[in-house]
This record gives C-alpha cells, structure tokens and sequence, in this order.
C-alpha cells in the first residue's frame, strides 16, 4: 500500500512539474511584448561591477540600450556573471536566466558558441543572441560582430600621417593574438592598411601577447616595440591602456582600443578604434519587441549574423586629440565618407593615398599579403600565392574577414 | 631592420629587474614567514591588498613614503589576520592561506571598482609618486657600458628590495633572535622549552613577512602607472613567489639571485625577437621559437628546480622541519 502511495505521490509531482513548465512556457509569449515588458538576459565573462574592459564596454552598452529604449535596468535585465567558457557552465545560467523569465539572452563571449546553439534548440521560446561567433539558426539563434577593422583604419590614417610628421617610419602594435584568430589579423590588417595610405613607406611591427588579457605584458610590449624597434606610435588589441601610458612615458605616439584612451595618456594618444555597443543591443532589443514570438526573430532582424560598421555607428574612431598630424581630421572625414556611402572598403583591390594636406585619392592595387600565413598551429607558412585581391578586385568576402583571415599584409612583420 | 645592439641588450637587462623585482618583495618576506614555521599560500591576496591600499593612501598623501608605510601596514594586518587563525586558533594553514587570497583579491576589486566608480586618483597627477617612483642612478656603477643603465639606474623601491633581502639574510643567520626564529620553525617545543616565546616570535615574523609582501604589491601597482582595470597588478606573481622560496632555498640572499633567473627567463618572451634581430648570427634561433613557448618557459624552469632541489640531500636543505605544522603547547 504504501508503495502504491509514493508512486502515485511521485506520478502527481512530475505531472505538476509539467505542468508548471507549459504554463511557464506559454505565459511569456503569448501577450504582445513591449519595452515595458521585455525581459533581458545577459551572460558576461567577467564581473558585471567591473569599470573597464570587455565584460565593462558590454554591459554599459546593454544598459544604454535599455535606457534609450525607457526601460527599467533594475527589474528588467538579468546578468549571470562570472561565467567561465564551460559548456555547462553556460547551459546552467541559461537556466537561471530562463527561470527568470527573460525573452532574450546575449552571451558575450566566444567560447560561449556551443552552449548557445544547445540551449537555443532547448528554449525555442527564448532568443538567443552570442557576441563574436559565426553559429545560428532561422529563428531564435543568431550572432552579431562589427566591422572593427573599419574603425582601425581610420585610426591607422591617424597613426601614419602622425609618423610622416615624426619623420619615423616604425609603428608598432601590441596584439593579443595575431593570425591565429580573424578578429586579430584583420584588426592589425585594417590598421595597417590604413597607415600605409597616408604613409607608404611605413613598416608596422606586431609583438603578439598570445592572451586576451596580460596587462604587465602589454606595457613591457610596447616599450620593448618603442625602444628596440624604434617605433614612434603604437597601436593596441588589447583591453589596457599600458601600452598608450608606456608610450606617454617614452615621448611617443599611441592609437588605443576599445574606448577613448585620451584621458589615460592625454600627451601621447591620437585616436581610438571604438565600438558603440549600444547600437547593436538596442536594434536586437527592439526587433525581439517587434517579432513578439522568438521563432520571429531571425526573421524580423533580416539576418542570422548581424555585421555592423561605420555606417551603422556600430564602430567608429574616438575623437581626434590635439596630438594629432595636421589635417588628420579632414583625411578621417573624407575616408568615413568612402566607406558608409558604400563606394570604398577596406580590402579590395583599390587602395587609398592621402596626401599630407588631407586629400584621399583612389587607385587600382593588389592586395598583398607579407608572404605568410597561419596554417594548423604554425604561424610562418609561406603563402604560394601572395596576392589576395588582384588590382580592381572585389573586397574580400565576410565570411573570411571573420571566420579566415589567417595572414598579415604586405608591410607588416611579427617581431 | 638594423638594431641598435647596445640599447636592445640594455633594456633586456633593466627589464628583468624592472619587472621582476615585486617576486623579490614576495620571496622575501614569504621566506621570513615561512622561517617562523607557518606555510602561507595568501601572498597573491597579501600583495593585491598592499597594492590597493598603498597606492590609494600614497597618491591621497602624494608621498611615497605614505605608500610604502600603509602598503607595509595592510600587508601586515593581513598578516595579523593569518596569525590569529593560524598561531592562535590552530586553523589548517594551507586552507587559511588559500582563503587570504580570495580575501585578498575581493579586497582589491572591492575597493577599486568603488573608488573607479566615484573618481580614481591617475598616478601623473601626483608628482611626488612620480618624482619618488622614476630612476635613480648609483654614481659610477650607472656609467658603466651596457650593464651601468641595465642594472645600476632604478626607481628606490628597487634598491630597496634588495636591501631587504640582504639585510634578512644577515638577520637569519648572523643574529639572535634570527637564531631564534630559525628554532622556532624547525621545533618550537624545544624553543619553547629554552624560553623563547613563540607565539610572540610567530606572530612578529608573519606580520613583518606580510608587509614586506605588501610593499612587493605597492611596486607592481606602481610600475602598472597606477591604471587599474579587470585584471589584478599582480597577475599570479604571488603563486610564482611561493615556488621561488623552494628554489631559493629559504635564503634571502639566493632569493636575489632565484628572482633574476626567473626574471631572464620572463623577460626572454618580451625581448627575445629583439635580441635574435639584433645578434642574428648567435642568438637568431630566439626569433623561432613560438611565443607560447616563452610563456611557458619560466614555469618549466621553475619545475625542474623544484625537482632538482627536491633531489638534493635533505642536510643542505633550508627547509625548516616544522613547517606547515600547527605547534599547541598543550600536546608537547
């Protein structure tokens, strides 16, 4: 008898289990969503208290999303913090999020990938939207990234016109990694074009951290790049401003990364390729409003992969400061122009040349690599052929820009 | 491109001591706790709330004296703390130890993610730090070529660390109560049996160990220009300290020595393109190797030492006999 009475006991728990889970599941769709109601979820590779870095430029963008649109930041975002890139990990504050009841949640990190894919399958009610990754579905799954090499060149028209005034023809530029990851290469690949439009003769030296953050490196870096390799401005992939403070310290020149870096070293920084992450957060928080089901989201949005530039004020350059070459800001005018009406773009077979007085000229060139690419853990096997786009080409696709760029262009040397 | 020889060997050799001198400070003073008996794995935390407090309190005072003293003092507290929980309440030190590092880290972000939020004092503003911080040159050894600027031309928190640790050698083994410190880490029964006392000399050593470990976390946030972000200054200098005692075999003066070769081996990953590029006949094979190798080199380094020292005969060990053991007078 009374095994007959813990089986039915257990058989009424589980079908009321399912059924708090239905209910739970239909309750969140099927009244319209608003500003007012959305719920947002967010999962962060850092501390959400942070003031500086990766984890601190997203989550200040999320919540200036929320406030543009009149949300509430208190009661309607829901952040699990400190999560490691572990399957499991992420699956289990994808949980917490859900019960929660949130409508859409961002993973900011890379290695987020897989637990995003799963979990999407999982929660068909839920949008899931992961930062830097190339994976997603047709409806609740999709992932965003910016045109960040736009920005660098830009901030690399900054850097070369800077070393024609100095009369030094060495830039350095402290990486996090380099050609073993697109996002680097093309980073350094969009910077460095960028330099040799205002200055062709110059040469742009990469040390590579081999780590996304390693601030004593970063400075040791760049003094080693200004004071061995004689570099007269230094750029950075890298979340610290030890390398622009290393080359305030040093009497140089510095381009920064990641938010305006003027008031760290205000006697050596130019300019810093930025994003606006709020742009993105706000165009996904509205378009999970306007799709109302999250099987509608992909849709609603236009794409699976959401791919922002300077058009869409996704990235951009942080303004120019008073250390700048002359006619810095009139050059960076007219190359933004270029590229947000769409009539130019950073790789393909036309290269710009800027003149000292600031005029940008187009014409026909290969795109070249330096000879070398990242093939299976190697970073120096050589290319048999260097010529990437041939003169008047088409830009390179996408897909390589984020997924493949595993080479330097000509001009450009790991040291 | 043509190198300038002279100046990439230079900024080699100032680098190593440049960035290597805050394990000194850690070595150092672990080796005096160490010494007492009491094994004390918190000096990552220990040097993060030195570094916190020290750079707050020197840059609101402008001085850099101010810095030094509260990076002593909180090291010392923290100390305090370990003492209490270890000496007294009989607490497993390892898992103490442990705890003091989170403690020490929670301390560090705590503090300066509130002070970031409200207004961080930037170290360029204060030009006392900066005037007390930038190089001093020793007159005559400085001038001498290639070694003079690498070696002999550092800010004072420099020499500093050296006089510590020499001047910890010649107490351990040229005085007293060094004698007596010595006795009480190898068997405090028979210390105590002679009349030393060792709780006082126990919590003496690890309150003055851990300031000295407070000031090695004040230089890092010093040479870190005072710009705090999501990473600590101290970027697991204290765990590599911990391994540097063993290798230095709890003598301060061969701590001198330990931190250097550690310290080649670390900066070979920031100079090593540098100095193949500018010898490419002798020393171009360093242009080849990965970079992930150079990261892991000073590890590996650190790792046959420890297993070079562990094969070495237990007689010449510096060891003391009763580390990592609780002394209760009760149980003599």
């Amino acid at each position: 008898m009374k095994k007959i009475l813990a089986l039915v006991m257990a058989m009424v728990l589980v079908l009321g289990l399912v059924a708090c889970g239905e209910t739970g599941a239909a309750g969140s769709n099927e009244e319209g969503l608003s500003a007012q109601t959305l719920k947002v979820g967010a999962i962060y590779i850092n501390s959400k208290n942070d003031t500086a870095g990766y984890t601190f430029a997203h989550h200040s963008g999320i919540t200036a999303a929320m406030k543009e649109l009149g949300m509430d930041t208190e009661k309607q975002l829901f952040i699990v913090d400190e999560v490691p890139e572990k399957k499991d990990d992420v699956l289990a504050a994808v949980d917490t999020l859900v019960g929660n009841g949130v409508n859409i949640i961002f993973g900011i990190s890379f290695g987020y990938i897989d637990a995003m894919e799963e979990a999407a399958a999982e929660y068909p009610n839920v949008i899931f939207s992961h930062g830097t990754g190339y994976k997603s579905n047709e409806t609740n799954f999709n992932n965003y990234f910016g045109r960040a090499y736009q920005a660098r060149y830009l901030a690399g028209i900054a850097a070369g016109l800077k070393s024609l005034e100095l009369g030094n023809n060495n830039v350095g530029y402290v990486a996090a990694h380099t050609t073993d990851y697109a996002e680097t290469a093309s980073g350094i690949n969009g910077f460095a074009l960028g330099v040799q439009a205002a200055n062709p003769n110059a040469k742009i030296y990469v040390k590579n951290l081999n780590n996304w953050a390693d601030e004593v490196n970063e400075k040791a870096y760049a003094e080693e790049l200004i004071n061995s390799y004689n570099c007269g401005v230094i750029s950075q992939h890298c979340d610290s401003a030890q390398p622009q403070i290393a080359a305030q310290t040093a009497g140089v020149f510095g381009c920064g990364y990641n938010s305006d870096m003027t008031p760290d070293a205000p006697k050596a920084h130019l300019t810093a390729a930025i994003w606006n992450w709020n742009v993105y957060y706000r165009t996904a928080m509205e378009a999970a409003i306007k799709a109302g089901t999250a099987d509608k989201f992909v849709a609603t949005m236009g794409t699976s992969a959401y791919y922002g530039g300077l058009k869409e004020g996704f990235v951009d350059v942080s303004p120019l400061s008073e250390n700048c070459a002359e006619n810095t800001d009139k050059a960076i005018k007219a190359v933004k122009e270029l590229i947000i009406s769409g009539e130019w773009d950073v790789f393909t077979g036309v290269k710009l040349e800027i003149a000292a007085d600031g005029t940008v000229t187009q014409k026909d060139a290969a795109l070249e690599s330096n000879g070398f690419q990242h093939k299976d853990g190697d970073f120096k096997v050589p290319m048999e052929n260097v010529e990437v786009v041939a003169a008047g080409g088409a830009s390179v696709e996408d897909g390589v820009i984020t997924g493949t760029m595993n080479y330097l262009v000509a001009g450009v040397e790991e040291v | 491109m043509e190198m300038d020889k002279l100046s990439v060997v230079t900024s080699f050799l100032h680098n190593i001591v440049v960035y290597n001198i805050p394990l000194l400070y850690g070595t150092a003073g672990e080796i005096l706790v160490e010494k007492s008996g009491s094994l004390n794995l918190g000096v990552e935390g220990i040097m993060a709330v030195g570094a916190i407090f020290g750079y707050i309190c020197g840059c609101y005072a402008n001085s850099l004296l101010v810095g030094i003293a509260v990076a002593f003092l909180a090291g010392a507290l923290c100390g305090l703390l370990f003492s209490v929980l270890t000496v007294t309440l009989q607490a497993n030190q390892n898992i103490t130890g442990l705890t003091l590092t989170t403690f020490g880290l929670g301390v560090y972000f705590f503090v300066g993610n509130g002070l970031k939020a409200s207004g961080w004092p930037v170290m360029g503003n204060f030009s006392n730090i900066m005037a007390g911080f930038s190089n001093v040159a020793i007159p005559g050894l400085s001038k001498i070529p290639l070694l003079g600027h690498g070696l002999f031309n550092h800010n004072v928190l420099v020499y500093l660390g050296i006089a510590i640790a020499v001047a910890m050698w010649w107490y351990l083994n040229k005085t007293t109560p060094g004698l007596r410190l010595r006795a009480v880490g190898e068997n405090p029964a028979a210390a105590d049996s002679v009349g030393i006392n060792v709780t006082w000399t126990k919590y003496l050593h690890i309150c003055i160990g851990c300031g000295i470990m407070g000031i090695g976390g004040y230089y890092m946030g010093l040479n870190m220009s005072g710009s705090f972000n999501s990473n600590c200054w101290i970027n697991g200098y204290g765990w590599i300290a911990v391994a540097l005692v063993i290798f230095a075999n709890w003598n301060p003066a061969m701590a001198i020595l330990g931190t250097f070769v550690f310290g080649f081996f670390n900066t070979l990953r920031v100079s090593g393109s540098s100095l193949a590029a500018a010898f490419p006949s002798v020393l171009g094979f360093l242009g080849d190797i990965p970079t992930q190798l150079y990261q892991a080199l000073p590890f590996i380094i650190t790792a046959i030492v420890l297993v070079v020292t562990s094969i070495r005969s237990r007689k010449s060990s510096g060891l003391p006999a009763a580390l990592g053991i609780n002394y209760f007078r009760e149980e003599r």
